[in-house]
């Protein structure tokens, strides 16, 4: 009888200690910007929380784990409209939030990051994909979750090669971006010995991605435009500002796959992964959002889970010890990928497999076997440490 | 216990070549395929729901259970006819379960909604829920029946579940992704395998603390590739056999000292493997290669491998 009194007491004890009444509050911030992008398919418009959405599952990931360990994560989201000041959303946030997720153009990002420096808000760039955030502009209080495009083209060029197609028929859009992607992808083939066998630019001339009359056009502009292109194995499209990509699959003049931004695309995450336990992950996702989860969602959950993970580890929610923590050696996360995500230490982009996708299914996951690497075959994805020009500050 | 030991040792001995049965599930056939130890041929294959994973005999040898996660269910099958005959009422993708001493009650994780289901196995009905961690996964028993292990996949946690009061008593930080949890027999030590992280936690189960990690290391492999999954301990708590996935190795481990003396090249992306109850061979699951690789434990060799149906997973062996 004493003896189960004494049990009943040591164990009301451990109850209390493990489910402390007052939990340890983690504000997350998540910084975006107003409005959606227009993309040539409908099934790929970005929903208005495309990448909050992933971020709010984490949220309930950690939280769930949270109930265990004393920690309750919150979520607060900003969105900023054209000409409004990010800085000035991101430092209202911050008065709040130890850790912001963001989704915004580089400039935005190293405006709000150099501006929270001194206040040691943590930032998680989940959204822009630039090498520059990576190399020359990096900066010691922005951990990258979102992949670059050198990761992206090397992750699609390693595919390419392995299946022996080696000629390529570059074609790049006229925007900025499309034209540092098209950078990108010159790299990738160079690295892995492939060969661009001629380049073409896709003017945008502007106009509608939508109209009624439909696809008449196109399916005779198409074909001219890719007419007369010497001997190539694949056609690659830098089309990151959604002009024409979409328009080349079968529509090529000679019977070529399509690979880029179009056809077989590199991304971070696809609805369609469902190797590694990720389907939890998407049914989860479908429940709380009903809809599918995008790239953009992955690397926004990615960067909460990276926070639980380091509170949990640490038994802190103290922004200075998990930043160290999740800077330092010991850190991982897992992430449907099939292999632990470790940060780079020289420019804190996370290390990650990335999938290839057709829009139904995942065709292949880079790293492909056989390119090796003395540290992690993951560094064999985008620029590495001898070629870095990040000096984190 | 050690009286039935020995008498169950000496019949053993008596009998010059003893068969055992052996049911592997098949992840993407979704079958589950009969293995006869004597001949080491598929004596049968059986269909099943879809996804069958989990899979266990009943404690008194009639029946195995196999939990087939896209129905939502756990199928049964009579080990006489070798054909499923009820299903019991898991929650949403039951992945792994265990069951108490006396094979009444089953305990399932349901990688779904982050549950553990508690169902009586005589009347086959659900008896309540117990809510745990993200993906829960790993599911054991204590020796002595009155704590419940499970493991969740995203929380990365091992839960202590009072089996009477079915109440989290104690969560225990492991690293990432635990997949599988195993105690020594004499209850002085549980571990818990963690994929993403790459080790086998070894935990006091009274302190409820981690007191030491397997780690491996495999020349010419990169640390990635080693993802440890399903555990096997012999009777005698002395060696440990430690499954470690895409390495395509069965790790050999001293318990004792907790270091790894061998590995073990078996099939591709090794998950799960199961004792002959006479202990002379231990069977692998190879996911990949799809096959089952078997073990002579005593001489630690590979001896055999068989060919079963696509993605096997689990593998139960009757008692």
């Amino acid at each position: 009888m004493i003896r189960w009194l004494v049990g009943l007491i040591g164990w009301s004890l451990a109850a209390t200690s493990a489910l402390a009444a007052d939990p340890v509050t983690i504000g997350v911030g998540y910084l975006g910007v107003a409005g959606t992008r227009s993309t040539l398919s409908l099934v790929e418009q970005p929903a208005e929380n495309d990448g909050v959405a992933g971020a709010r599952l984490a949220i309930e990931d950690n939280n769930t784990t949270g109930k265990f360990t004393g920690q309750r994560f919150t979520l607060e989201e900003r969105r900023i409209k054209e000409g409004e000041d990010a800085v000035q959303a991101a430092t209202d946030l911050a008065a709040r939030n130890g850790f912001i997720i963001t989704d915004l153009p580089a400039d935005a990002l190293l405006k709000v990051a150099d501006a929270l420096r001194e206040r040691g808000t943590l930032l998680f760039n989940a959204g822009a994909i630039d090498e520059r955030l990576r190399e020359a502009d990096c900066r010691a209080n922005v951990i990258h979750t979102a992949p670059t495009r050198a990761m992206l083209a090397d992750a699609l060029g390693q595919y390419l090669v392995w299946k022996k197609w080696s000629r390529w028929l570059l074609v790049v859009g006229s925007h900025d971006e499309d034209k540092l992607f098209a950078d990108a992808l010159r790299r990738t083939a160079t690295r892995f010995g492939a060969k661009i066998v001629q380049e073409r630019t896709f003017e945008d001339k502007g106009g509608a991605r939508r109209t009624d009359s439909g696809v008449t056009q196109i399916q005779r502009q198409m074909p001219v435009f890719t007419q007369q292109a010497p001997a190539y194995d694949v056609l690659v499209a830098a089309d990151e500002s959604e002009v024409f990509g979409a328009y080349l699959p079968y529509r090529t003049w000679d019977p070529r796959p399509v690979a880029g931004s179009a056809g077989l695309v590199p991304r971070s995450w696809d609805a369609s992964q469902d190797q590694w336990g990720a389907i939890q992950m998407q049914n989860r996702f479908i429940k709380l959002n009903s809809r599918r989860m995008t790239p953009l969602d992955m690397q926004a959950w990615t960067a909460v889970r990276m926070i639980g993970e380091a509170t949990s580890r640490t038994k802190s929610g103290d922004v200075g010890k998990v930043t160290d923590f999740i800077k330092g050696p010991d850190f991982s996360v897992a992430a449907f990928k099939g292999t632990r995500l470790t940060l780079r230490d020289w420019n804190l982009q996370l290390r990650q497999p990335i999938l290839l996708v057709d829009g139904r299914m995942v065709v292949s996951v880079s790293p492909q076997e056989g390119f090796l690497h003395q540290v992690s075959e993951l560094d064999t994805l985008g620029y590495d440490r001898p070629e870095s020009k990040c000096k984190l500050k | 216990m050690w009286r039935v030991g020995l008498l169950a040792g000496l019949a053993l001995a008596a009998a010059p070549a003893h068969a055992f049965i052996a049911y592997v599930s098949n992840e993407k056939s979704n079958t589950v395929s009969v293995i006869d130890t004597d001949s080491w041929t598929v004596t049968k294959t059986i269909k099943v729901g879809q996804r069958p994973r989990g899979i266990d005999f009943t404690r008194d040898g009639k029946f195995v259970m196999v939990a087939v996660g896209d129905d939502d269910t756990i199928q049964v099958i009579d080990a006489k006819t070798q054909a499923v005959v009820d299903s019991l009422p898991s929650g949403p993708d039951p992945e792994l379960f265990a069951q108490d001493a006396a094979g009444k009650i089953l305990y399932v994780a349901n990688e779904n909604d982050n549950t553990v289901t508690v169902i009586d196995l005589e009347k086959r009905t659900r008896l309540g829920d117990i809510q745990v961690g993200v993906e829960p996964e790993g599911m054991t028993i204590s020796p002595d029946g009155k704590t419940l292990i499970n493991t969740s996949e995203t929380t990365n946690m091992a839960h202590f579940i009072d089996t009477s009061s079915r109440q989290i008593v104690a969560n225990v930080l492991v690293d990432a992704r635990p997949r599988f949890a195993e105690f020594k027999h004499d209850s002085s030590e549980l571990w818990v395998s963690s994929e993403i992280g790459g080790t086998v936690s070894v935990i006091d189960p009274k302190k409820h603390e981690v007191i030491g990690k397997v780690t491996f290391e495999i020349p010419g492999l990169r640390k990635e590739a080693i993802q440890p999954v399903g555990i096997g301990m012999t009777k005698d708590d002395k060696t440990a056999f430690v499954a470690l996935g895409p390495a395509n190795r069965i790790a050999v481990v001293d318990v004792a000292t907790r270091k790894v003396t061998k590995y073990l090249l078996v099939g591709q992306r090794v998950w799960h493997m199961a004792f002959t109850p006479d202990e002379k061979y231990l069977l692998t699951t190879n996911g990949v290669s799809n096959d089952v690789s078997v073990i002579d434990v005593a001489a630690q060799k590979v001896i055999k491998t068989i060919q079963v149906g696509e993605l096997p997973w689990g593998i139960t062996i009757a008692p």
